[in-house]
């Protein structure tokens, strides 16, 4: 099956859902949501049959299609795609069962008539961000990026009769076209310089003019414009206001989802230069943006006492992570290369992440609250539950035997290797900030004693605990076994 | 099948805290690796039969590896399952914990024994990190006086102190191009791993800062006293005992062999600062009004001396000369601090749950009520000021010849000389301490607080009983751990 089949399946899919749910009568909507992980699950499983022209069996058309000139199916992309389709099905669980949040404020407490378009749109941004993972041409890279961003106004803005969100999709929608403007300007520069939009024929025209000050400037701004998507500082202020307005949900798919197509992007547009006279020029702006980022987000989470808010600084810090292993540029191929640290690290991010979001949403639809003591004794309210935070934690904070310690101590690795001894030591400083604010949640859950105004013992639906419990094990399985994680990297 | 020493407590505990009986298993996992570990001990020259390796990752290549290293690793496991049992089988969880309470000093034990049967420097770093987790919740949680501060104050010290170690070893990982120890030790035996002298200073400052904390070396030692004081017994008697010991263990196993001329480079801030350790440190401790903020403080004090070991053999490998007594007299000094402190650590629980108190002004004369209670806690506290007969004695001693091993006659005194010279008075304020702490519990009249106390039951008697035997075993014939060493 030709790999393009999969966005043109997952594109069809969230149509037709938005359509059947204008046909269907009734107000329960959950079933749009259902109906979205069941399809998603069978992109997933295709996902392995799709296969690239270079697989394809002798005489087949589709193979010398001029798409394949836009659009690759590299292992890196197929990675990706699992990415988006894994992050997506999450966030549609955590969407289901947030349904009655965003009810009351769409078309009212117990109609969800106002709900069901939100599955749709998760899909199709999922479909965005699997194009993206397969662009290799910037016209491709751009409309797929735009297709995501468009799609996260709507989904940032959703709860429409609350102010937060409204505020938020505001001030996305201004800083989006800020950066897409970016985006395209520095595109349009690289085209004065080189000729082309392929990724390959600007990899031939940077190794061919060594010092190109157009196609430096067109890169830079490219480099801002991503800078924008992935919340790298300082291009990061919009991410904690956004990330709280946002339904719980938006903010998850934002962080998880939004952050690895940008982290993708902006692995194919610098991927080029590696080898070229820029790369040295490039990588020490990416190490700068690095540790600007880890000093940001790791000490700007240190007072937060919002959960949500905390969790934005927190993927501000891992963005930070990210972009250090990526500075790095390690290339070695008998080891892990920057782009494969990048991926696992990812893979582990997103596991954590969407836990830390499944226990958010919890805490938000049972209490009505995002701030962090909304936890207090909950160990001695729901235990299990309890449990699964300090293993979540745990891994945010990177505590051995968890997979968000192999991540840190693979992009530590990448950094010493790479000789950037500020840098790391800059990491290890925010890294050591990182074990205070994630320690925080842990000291309400554990320490603290039960509020008198909440008294609930927060349990979830089946499904949902399911979902969690799921994210935890593999934490765990994960920081003790990484091999099947990064078999699919390579 | 070494692993199963890690496994049978971890699986153990993960069972309680999905609902399984929490004593009762508890205690059966304890004594089951007890029986093993003891028995493994004395077999662990048959290394084959006990290493194993799982690969998790290959590349870098990091393998999931249980085996013992050498002799050390050995009386580091022996230590660890004795003080396990004793753990569980001491100390009365509070009324609905027992599942954190068994489930707690089961993870701290499974970790640090994960640690010292680990041969792959990843699992060597994470089980001990895995250990310090419920030693956190436990003092948060359980513990006695200011536990949240306190509990927030170890959490940052010594998680700070782990990144500084796994900066160290990831770097020490790096120039040796993997994580396999025992990979790592053959390439140097074998002269094909060279470190160049300044990466050796760099990585050996590392490692003794990283360590040094997690062992409480003066001046980071601030944290340990107010932990134990505050940790819940079987927590203080398994972090103080065992996990603290891993510390000093990695420094032997990694630095010395490793790291020569790295640790030559800082043998004298460290002798100075071992000496913080035992002067300094012992002077504190004398001046402590309750019973477990000394204990705590002993604790800090008595590393002091398993570092002037390790500082002799460095000085004797630059010297070019081997050191025949510094790795075991550090070892057989290890294990009898781990035995003492975890019987004393567990008694003096046992003193406040029938005085309601620790403080020194408001007990005394408790050996009238008490007599078997004073009997044991005196049998703990000789053997920490190193009365002979006891195995702390054969330890201070070793450690004391290991000072002055290898001097040519009539040479002048080195600094390791000299600071063996002044940490002789070490022992003079070991006994000024732990006598009049003796004292003032359990001697003169009785108070208000001990007229009416009981004397140990049976099921307390137990792990005490244990504990006691082990030292007095090793006290009277310490060739039974020092034969298992080279």
């Amino acid at each position: 099956m030709p790999a393009y089949y999969l966005e043109a399946i997952t594109v069809t899919l969230g149509i037709f859902l938005l359509v059947a749910e204008a046909f269907v009568p009734g107000k329960q909507k959950s079933w749009v949501g259902l109906a979205a992980i069941v399809g998603l699950l069978a992109v997933l499983a295709l996902t392995f049959r799709a296969i690239g022209p270079d697989q394809a069996p002798a005489g087949k058309a589709w193979a010398s299609f001029a798409l394949w000139d836009l659009y690759q199916y590299t292992s890196t992309a197929k990675f990706y795609k699992i990415v988006a389709l894994v992050s997506a099905i999450f966030v549609l669980i955590l969407a289901i069962d947030f349904r009655s949040v965003m009810a009351r404020y769409t078309s009212g407490a117990k109609d969800e008539s106002g709900t069901a378009e939100y599955y749709s749109l998760i899909v199709i941004a999922t479909a965005a961000m699997m194009w993206m993972a397969s662009a290799k041409h910037l016209s491709m890279l751009f409309v797929s990026l735009e297709l995501l961003t468009v799609t996260f106004y709507i989904l940032v803005a959703f709860m429409k009769r609350n102010v937060g969100s409204l505020e938020a999709g505001v001030k996305y929608l201004i800083l989006g076209a800020l950066s897409t403007g970016f985006l395209v300007y520095g595109m349009a520069w690289i085209y004065g310089a080189t000729g082309t939009l392929s990724m390959e024929g600007i990899a031939a025209a940077a190794q061919a003019t060594p010092s190109n000050t157009a196609l430096l400037f067109g890169l830079s701004l490219m480099i801002i414009a991503l800078g924008f998507k992935v919340g790298a500082a300082p291009m990061h202020f919009w991410i904690p206001d956004v990330y709280q307005g946002a339904p719980t949900p938006t903010t998850a798919f934002l962080s998880v989802g939004s952050k690895a197509a940008g982290f993708m992007a902006l692995i194919t547009v610098v991927a080029p230069f590696a080898q070229s006279p820029y790369g040295s020029k490039i990588y020490g702006v990416l190490a700068i943006l690095a540790c600007l980022t880890l000093l940001v987000g790791n000490f700007g989470a240190i007072p937060q006492n919002n959960f949500k808010r905390l969790l934005a600084y927190s993927s501000i810090a891992n963005a930070g992570f990210l972009l250090l292993a990526l500075a790095a540029n390690r290339t070695d191929t008998a080891d892990l290369t920057s782009p494969q640290i990048v991926g696992f690290y990812l893979a582990g991010y997103l596991i954590m992440t969407l836990a830390a979001f499944f226990v958010l949403s919890i805490v938000r639809v049972q209490t009505d609250s995002d701030q962090i003591d909304a936890l207090d004794g909950l160990a001695k309210r729901n235990p299990l539950l309890a449990t699964a935070i300090t293993v979540i934690m745990a891994s945010l904070a990177g505590v051995p035997l968890t997979v968000g310690f192999l991540g840190k101590l693979f992009v530590f690795r990448a950094a010493v290797d790479a000789g950037m001894h500020t840098s790391v030591m800059i990491a290890a400083i925010t890294a050591a900030a990182g074990f205070y604010y994630y320690f925080k949640i842990l000291r309400a859950v554990w320490w603290n004693a039960p509020h008198e105004r909440i008294t609930l013992s927060l349990r979830g639906s089946s499904i949902f605990t399911f979902a969690l419990a799921l994210l935890t094990v593999a934490i765990v399985v994960f920081g003790f076994y990484p091999q099947p994680l990064l078999q699919l990297i390579r | 099948m070494s692993s199963l020493l890690f496994i049978i407590p971890f699986f153990a505990a993960i069972a309680i805290i999905f609902g399984a009986p929490a004593k009762f298993l508890a205690r059966m996992a304890a004594l089951v690796t007890c029986a093993i570990g003891l028995y493994a001990v004395a077999t662990w020259k048959n290394a084959e039969a006990w290493s194993m390796s799982i690969p998790v990752l290959d590349v870098p290549s990091i393998h999931l590896a249980f085996g013992f290293l050498n002799g050390t690793s050995a009386v580091m496991v022996a230590l660890a399952v004795i003080v396990l049992l004793a753990a569980v089988l001491s100390g009365q969880a509070p009324d609905g914990k027992e599942k954190l309470y068994y489930s707690s000093s089961l993870l701290i034990g499974a970790g640090a024994i994960g640690a010292f049967v680990s041969t792959d420097l990843f699992f060597f770093y994470a089980f001990h990190e895995l250990a310090l987790i419920p030693t956190f919740l436990m003092i948060g949680l359980l513990g006695r006086g200011n536990r949240k501060e306190i509990a927030w104050k170890i959490t940052i010290y010594l998680g700070v102190g782990s990144l500084i170690l796994l900066a160290g070893l990831m770097w020490l990982a790096n120039v040796a191009g993997t994580f396999d120890i025992t990979a790592m030790l053959a390439q140097q035996k074998a002269g094909t791993l060279v470190i160049d002298a300044a990466t050796q200073k760099s990585i050996a400052a590392l490692l003794i800062v990283g360590f040094g904390i997690l062992v409480s070396l003066f001046p980071f030692h601030s944290w340990a006293a107010p932990a134990y004081a505050s940790a819940p017994a079987p927590t203080a008697m398994l972090h103080a005992g065992v996990l603290k010991k891993f510390g000093l263990y990695g420094l032997m196993q990694l630095a010395l062999p490793l790291l020569p001329i790295g640790m030559n480079a800082w043998l004298t801030p460290l002798l100075v600062l071992l000496l913080g350790n035992i002067l300094w440190v012992g002077f504190v401790t004398i001046n402590q009004k309750r019973l477990d903020a000394m204990l705590g403080h002993s604790s800090v004090m008595h590393m002091g001396y398993i570092f002037l070991a390790l500082a002799a053999v460095v000085a004797a490998q630059a010297a070019g000369k081997t050191n025949e007594f510094g790795i075991p007299a550090a070892t057989l000094l290890m294990f009898a601090h781990g035995i003492s402190i975890a019987l004393l650590f567990g008694l003096a629980d046992r003193v406040e749950s029938r005085t309601g108190t620790l403080d020194f002004s408001e007990l005394g004369g408790l050996a009238k009520s008490a007599p078997t209670l004073a009997f044991l806690f005196g049998l703990g506290g000789m053997a920490s000021l190193g009365l002979p007969g006891l195995a702390n004695f054969s330890g201070e001693v070793m450690v004391f010849l290991s000072g002055f091993e290898g001097r040519s006659a009539g040479g002048d005194l080195g600094p390791v000389q000299i600071a063996t010279i002044l940490s002789l008075w070490g022992v003079v304020m070991s006994a000024v301490y732990v006598l009049r702490g003796f004292r003032k519990t359990f001697q003169g009249p009785t108070v208000n607080a001990t007229v009416n106390a009981t004397d140990l039951k049976w099921i307390e008697k137990a792990p005490a009983i244990l504990l006691a035997l082990a030292l007095l075993v090793v006290g009277i014939f310490p060739r039974i751990l020092l034969q298992l060493l080279p």
